[in-house]
């Protein structure tokens, strides 16, 4: 990471969001490193910046569009990566023509100037990386976005390299496990499809039961099915849709409607507010367990004392497995692993044992294999092994300013805060220095507003208001606000929309249209 | 530049080595133990206390062993008669203005030089020093400063510029007042300091520790259990120390993989929801609106019987269940294979990809 020559940072704030991850990120700053920030805010990493590329929220694709056609324009793409590598570049180079400065500049609002110097930078550095965040997959078109990035990459044949590629960086601790073990309604443990019969007969040999072909409801489909009346029985563990899910309205008319809510928690919730039955949780220092970090590295969670109600996750839903006439029995999480290892081919040789003398990054098949530190991107995973140059179009956000709601809402973290803030809002400290939302707003429009810092607001979408104090501060740009969701004093996803990316269901929490009023 | 490694002896013990290695890595490399004050691996060498000098065949005077790089044929010895006089010097120096304190000090067993006074054998009374009497700083909410125990190693200073790049700290003063301090030695703030605690982590004695745990057990009192940060999603190690069935801080474990040592506000500072009296402790069922407490048994069973009839009466796809990113992989595996072989379907999902 350090001998990066240009820095890319493109919708993430990681000395926020990421603190850890900004540290590499620093000394690579430290190193000399170029940096370009792609963000409507002026973060830390903005203010630092070479080129500080301050486009309006939702217009990354044509941001990066307008980039590749500056960069093939000039003739500073790299032609032999592009001629070995890829395919689908005449298709590409016809519809970023369509991308000329003077449209781009329209669209995303960033000076021409600026987007030559980013577009320069980076593809004149021997080495350069690309990190991006949360601003770039929460928007309905967010898949279409990271595309558009690797598009980017591609034509510079940044990839592939030490100190190069492309870095996302998401939100909460065990994204990347609870993805890969298969908590989710098309894919079976390790991302198997459910429609694959090869893998329905390995796991239905495993587990002894019949395993359905029908791709199952997607959350937001089951609560859509709440409501509608169909759907009678929900389980939730450890989540708190009714805080952290957008358009907040409909999914307590969601949870308020199902027959029957369970739900499992170390504190109470929004959500367990709804519950039928309230389970308590154990929290990661009373249960031996693995995450799998955003690098696909798995680490162990280790209990350092006794599970505050008698009993850890594991073993409440082992139990009601067995009540409900599934036969079930772990005495430790580490037979689970053994069990995941014999059905998860990318976790096939982690065991507990291994993992005590140091963590291990997947794919791991086998008992006496290393682990894999770096992975080709999945953008080389076809079967020819060129990557495809995808074309893509400016479709902006779901919900756009008006005149009745001429503000834009972007919403994220502070690093002192986690999510539902259900954790942090019970550290002492951390509520000393934190201890309330605030609505960033730009200086003009404060001034416009008569708002001053300290001020009640009122932030109103078309779905409901949320009411917390203004904060002036010039990491706001004109016309946009940012809030955290990280109180339950204000839900601030009352406000945002339900708007959501069709491929991965994500949900657009980084754009909205909201007035605001004292 | 070549990759090809060089020979380098140390006491005797031949070791090859990389070029741009220096004596105290290789040392340490090899299980030779070099005291060292200033020297912190996630910092550049720095060279300040000279505790790690050690004597390089055919230079005269002693290098310190933290800045000088290894070279071909080196042939290094870290304890002559000599070097270990001057050691027993500069620790001398060093205590002679550092108030006797270690019965109540929160780093006792833990501290660099009180280890290195019981290791030379010396204290404080060969150079009677002036010392500084300045109060207790406890002016934010995690971090305790006692300048009186500063030994001016410039660690915390450092790390704080070169690592965190958060300019809270820097020396302040001249001469013998010198100190770290924050700017105008202000309290530290959101407007200054991150709290992520990494000059704490740093510091060799007790000029700075962790203001909640104060008073809750020394090294010797807890027990300390690695494990993985249950925020966001970098995976930082650290320590949970633990005393009495209670975490009460949380220590750097300088051997982590992602993070070696360094950790934000939140994995350092943000335990204390752990043993909060909000937890929910037993199980509970809603009656007649109002939430009663109940055995898991009753619970279990009330779910099991709930879930159940539901199943009968409406099909099994009118049930589901939401995983979540917070919890551990072995629980997301478990509930995906619940709703499979319990409610037979595909209706489960993470809750929120994000
Ligand atoms: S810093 Fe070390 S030597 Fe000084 S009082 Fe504390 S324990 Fe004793
Ligand atoms: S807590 Fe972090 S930011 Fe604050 S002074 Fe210490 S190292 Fe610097
Ligand atoms: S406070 Fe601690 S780390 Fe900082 S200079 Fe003094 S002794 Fe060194
Ligand atoms: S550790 Fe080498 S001079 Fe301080």
């Amino acid at each position: 990471m350090p001998d990066i020559e240009t820095l890319f940072l493109f919708g993430s704030n990681p000395t926020e969001a990421h603190p850890i991850v900004s540290l590499w990120l620093k000394k690579a700053l430290r190193k000399g490193a170029k940096l370009i920030v792609g963000d409507p805010r002026k973060t830390w990493m903005a203010e630092r910046a070479d080129v500080w590329l301050n486009l309006k929220p939702g217009s990354n694709i044509a941001m990066m569009n307008g980039l590749v056609n500056v960069i093939l324009e000039n003739g500073w793409e790299n032609k032999e990566f592009i001629a070995k590598r890829t395919e689908g570049f005449d298709a590409l180079k016809a519809k970023v023509k369509e991308y000329d400065l003077g449209r781009v500049e329209k669209l995303t609002g960033v000076s021409k100037e600026s987007i030559i110097e980013a577009a320069r930078l980076y593809s004149h550095a021997g080495k350069a990386m690309i990190v991006y965040g949360l601003g770039v997959t929460e928007h309905q078109t967010g898949t279409e976005n990271a595309m558009a990035i690797a598009n980017l990459a591609l034509v510079c044949g940044h990839l592939g390299r030490p100190s190069t590629g492309i870095m996302a960086l998401r939100g909460q601790n065990n994204v990347q496990g609870a993805s890969d073990l298969g908590p989710l309604p098309a894919t079976l443990p390790g991302y198997q499809s459910v429609k694959d019969p090869k893998a329905r007969e390995k796991f239905e040999k495993a587990w002894g039961v019949p395993i359905s072909d029908k791709i199952g409801l997607k959350s937001v489909e089951m609560l859509d099915e709440c409501k509608a009346g169909k759907f009678k029985g929900l389980f939730i563990l450890g989540e708190d849709p009714a805080q952290t899910d957008p358009d907040l309205n409909h999914v307590n008319k969601a949870l308020e409607s199902v027959e029957f809510l369970v739900v499992q928690d170390i504190f109470h919730t929004e959500t367990t507010k709804h519950a039928d039955v309230i389970l308590p949780g154990a929290s990661f220092a009373e249960k031996d367990g693995t995450f799998t970090n955003g690098e696909r590295r798995v680490q162990r969670v280790r209990k350092a004392i006794e599970p505050l109600a008698g009993k850890a996750e594991w073993q409440v839903i082992s139990e009601l497995a067995t009540r409900m006439g599934y036969n079930q029995r772990y005495n430790h999480p580490s037979e689970i692993m053994d069990e995941i290892a014999s059905l998860v081919t990318q976790y096939g040789g982690i065991s507990y044992e291994r993992l005590e003398k140091q963590s291990l990054q997947w794919p791991c098949p086998t008992k006496d294999h290393p682990g894999t530190t770096t992975m080709y991107t999945d953008l080389f995973a076809r079967a020819n092994g060129l990557a495809l140059f995808m074309t893509l179009d400016h479709k902006g956000s779901g919900e756009v300013p008006d005149k009745e709601y001429p503000y834009l809402l972007i919403t994220g973290r502070v690093r002192e805060h986690y999510n539902n803030g259900s954790m942090t809002r019970r550290v002492p400290g951390i509520m000393e220095l934190v201890p309330e939302e605030l609505v960033e707003i730009s200086p003009e429009d404060a001034k416009k507003l008569d708002i001053k810092s300290g001020d009640m607001v009122k932030v109103s979408s078309k779905r409901g208001t949320v009411k917390a104090k203004a904060k002036v501060t010039n990491r706001s740009q004109k016309g946009n606000v940012f809030m955290t969701f990280h109180f339950d004093k204000a839900l601030t996803n009352i406000v945002t929309s339900e708007h959501r990316d069709p491929i991965t269901g994500t949900p657009e929490y980084k754009s909205c249209a909201v007035n605001i009023s004292k | 530049m070549s990759d090809r490694k060089l020979k380098v002896i140390i006491n005797g013990i031949e070791t090859l080595c990389d070029r741009d290695d220096t004596i105290l890595k290789v040392a340490k490399k090899i299980g030779v133990k070099i005291p060292h004050l200033c020297n912190d691996k996630r910092l550049e060498p720095y060279g300040g206390c000279r505790l790690c000098i050690v004597k390089v065949k055919g230079v005269p005077r002693p290098l310190s062993a933290c800045t000088t790089p290894v070279a071909e044929n080196m042939e290094v010895t870290t304890d002559t008669d000599e070097i270990i006089r001057i050691r027993k010097t500069l620790v001398e120096l060093l205590l002679s203005n550092h108030p006797n304190d270690c019965m109540r000090c929160e780093r006792t067993g833990d501290c660099k030089l009180q280890n290195l006074s019981y290791e030379y054998g010396v204290d404080g009374s060969r150079f009677e020093g002036e010392r500084w009497n300045l109060p207790i700083r406890e002016d934010n909410p995690f971090i305790t400063y006692e300048p009186n125990k500063c030994i001016l190693c410039g660690r915390c200073v450092r790390i704080c510029n070169e690592v965190v790049m958060a300019g809270t700290i820097d020396l302040v003063g001249r001469g013998f007042n010198s100190m770290p301090d924050t700017a105008f030695r202000k309290p530290r703030t959101l407007d200054n300091c991150e709290f992520c605690g990494q000059c704490v982590s740093t510091c060799p004695t007790g000029a700075l520790t962790d203001r909640k745990a104060r008073g809750k057990g020394r090294i010797y009192d807890l027990k300390k259990v690695k494990t993985t940060c249950s925020y966001c999603g970098t995976g930082c190690n650290f320590f949970l120390n633990v005393r009495n069935g209670r975490v009460v801080k949380v220590t750097s474990d300088t051997s982590a993989p992602v993070n070696q040592g360094n950790l934000c506000v939140k994995g350092r500072y943000g335990y204390d929801f752990i043993d909060h009296p909000d937890r929910i402790k037993t199980p509970l069922i809603k009656k007649n609106g109002k939430f009663v407490e109940a055995t898991w048994d009753e619970a279990l069973g009330l779910i099991a019987d709930k879930f159940s009839s539901l199943m009968k009466k409406h099909g099994n796809e009118s049930v589901g269940a939401f995983s979540s990113s917070r919890c551990t992989n072995e629980e997301n595996f478990l509930l995906s294979k619940f709703v499979r072989t319990v409610f037979r379907s595909n209706n489960v999902d993470n809750c929120a990809r994000v």
